[in-house]
């Protein structure tokens, strides 16, 4: 089978088919997880980073990347993974910060290096806005949670972990 | 590289590699068992995020030694002899109670931050790059547990009691993280490695207020027979549990 014939801009759009698994309303690419995408004749290499060194959905997202590019017809995909330079949260785009609080998880705050400076400070609530808020566990169902109190709302949510 | 300087690096990375290993195995079996449902998401995450890192660890000592950086660390895990681990003891202990596992963590968290922030220069660029990732994880974990050591040093007569019981049984094992390998003194002549004792003398001046304000004593520095060649009989139980799946099962794939 003769691959197709996609610039790497047109790849990265492909790309961005490829949903987080664990955040199925943000994709891959904006999440900053995706590094580089090249292409040398038939083959497709892409270079991945962890969110979290130990994070679970790792395999998932190896397999559904190679999937996506598959049935954009390429046969021969390569996907590694590296972890430097170190994901940061900052490569989180502002589209899918929005993206995360519409889904009920709270966009990580924004640092410039020192992320713990921002952790005395509180979250904003995705549903109610309100600040009136609390850390109840620095982790939850995945190592990028932390579980917040909404004494505003009565609520629990969640906030992607500064990093 | 030369023989030599291959031979240390493959040993100490296998070294940091199973004090992951060994301590994310101790941690993980605290799951479904911690005091309350916080802490038991909680510890089973930073089990989840050692275990991580061991993979990270192994996967440069197999990429030095040729092997597959993927299938390698699960060989290494299970498939080797208690003999072989080379992690410092203190990790294999059993969990004891919740004072002893949130102490131990502690201790082990603030030595791995020291470490890490100098292996962050390390003239090893894979290292320092997976230092530089790691070291971000372990501030949650050192923010987690010193919180876990003040708050029960400074607890009840009975929260301070089994926190200096812990203290009494661990300290003596410390010394076991800050002792070189046989091959370490070549990787820090060529800027690889920290030296272990300046490791130390940054970790004793951040712990000790830590624990001395948690109103804990802290005890004369009597140093464990044990080392990272020489273990404890705890190791091959730990082993049992942890490989008993694969030697049932050889050849089992899942």
């Amino acid at each position: 089978m003769v691959a197709p014939m996609l610039t790497e801009k047109e790849l990265w759009r492909v790309l961005e088919d490829v949903k987080d698994p664990e955040i199925p309303v943000v994709n891959l690419v904006e999440m900053g997880i995706i590094r580089s995408v090249t292409r040398e004749d038939e083959r497709v290499t892409v270079i991945i980073t962890p969110t979290f060194t130990g994070c679970p959905a790792l395999h998932t997202m190896q397999g559904d990347i190679a999937t996506r590019l598959k049935q954009a017809g390429f046969s021969d995909v390569k996907v590694t993974v590296t972890l430097s330079p170190a994901w940061t949260t900052e490569w989180i785009t502002e589209e899918a910060r929005a993206k995360l609080k519409d889904f009920g998880l709270a966009p990580p705050p924004r640092h410039t290096g020192d992320f713990e400076l921002v952790l005395v400070e509180s979250a904003a609530c995705p549903y109610c806005g309100s600040h009136n808020t609390r850390i109840n566990n620095t982790w939850g169902p995945t190592p990028c949670r932390i579980l917040y109190y909404c004494d505003h709302c009565q609520q629990g949510f969640e906030q992607f972990k500064p990093l | 590289m030369e023989n030599d300087l291959k031979d240390a690096l493959a040993a100490r990375l296998l070294a940091m590699g199973d004090d992951e290993a060994i301590l994310g195995h101790r941690d993980s079996e605290w799951c479904g068992h911690a005091p309350i449902l916080e802490e038991d998401i909680a510890f089973a995450n930073i089990a989840l995020d050692e275990i991580g890192h061991a993979q990270v660890w192994y996967a440069l000592h197999a990429e030095l030694l040729g092997e597959d950086a993927a299938s390698y660390p699960d060989e290494l895990v299970y498939r080797r002899s208690a003999g072989a681990f080379r992690h410092a003891p203190l990790l294999e202990l059993p969990k004891g109670d919740w004072a002893f596992s949130m102490l131990r963590q502690y201790l082990f968290d603030l030595y791995e931050s020291v470490m890490l922030a100098k292996l962050a220069d390390s003239q090893n660029e894979s290292i320092a790059g997976a230092a530089i990732r790691i070291g971000r994880e372990e501030i949650y974990h050192r923010r987690h547990t010193q919180t876990w050591v003040r708050r029960l040093g400074l607890g009840t007569e009975e929260s301070n009691s089994r926190m200096q019981t812990a203290l009494d049984a661990l300290w003596p094992h410390v010394m076991e993280l800050f002792r070189p390998l046989s091959g370490d003194a070549t990787l820090i002549e060529v800027g690889i490695l920290p030296n272990l004792g300046d490791v130390q003398t940054v970790w004793e001046a951040a712990i000790r207020p830590w624990l001395t304000e948690s109103n804990l004593a802290i005890p004369e520095a009597i140093p464990s027979n044990y080392t990272r060649t020489h273990h404890t009989k705890h190791l091959a139980t730990l082993l049992d549990d942890l490989q008993e799946v694969v030697r049932l099962y050889p050849e089992g794939s899942w």
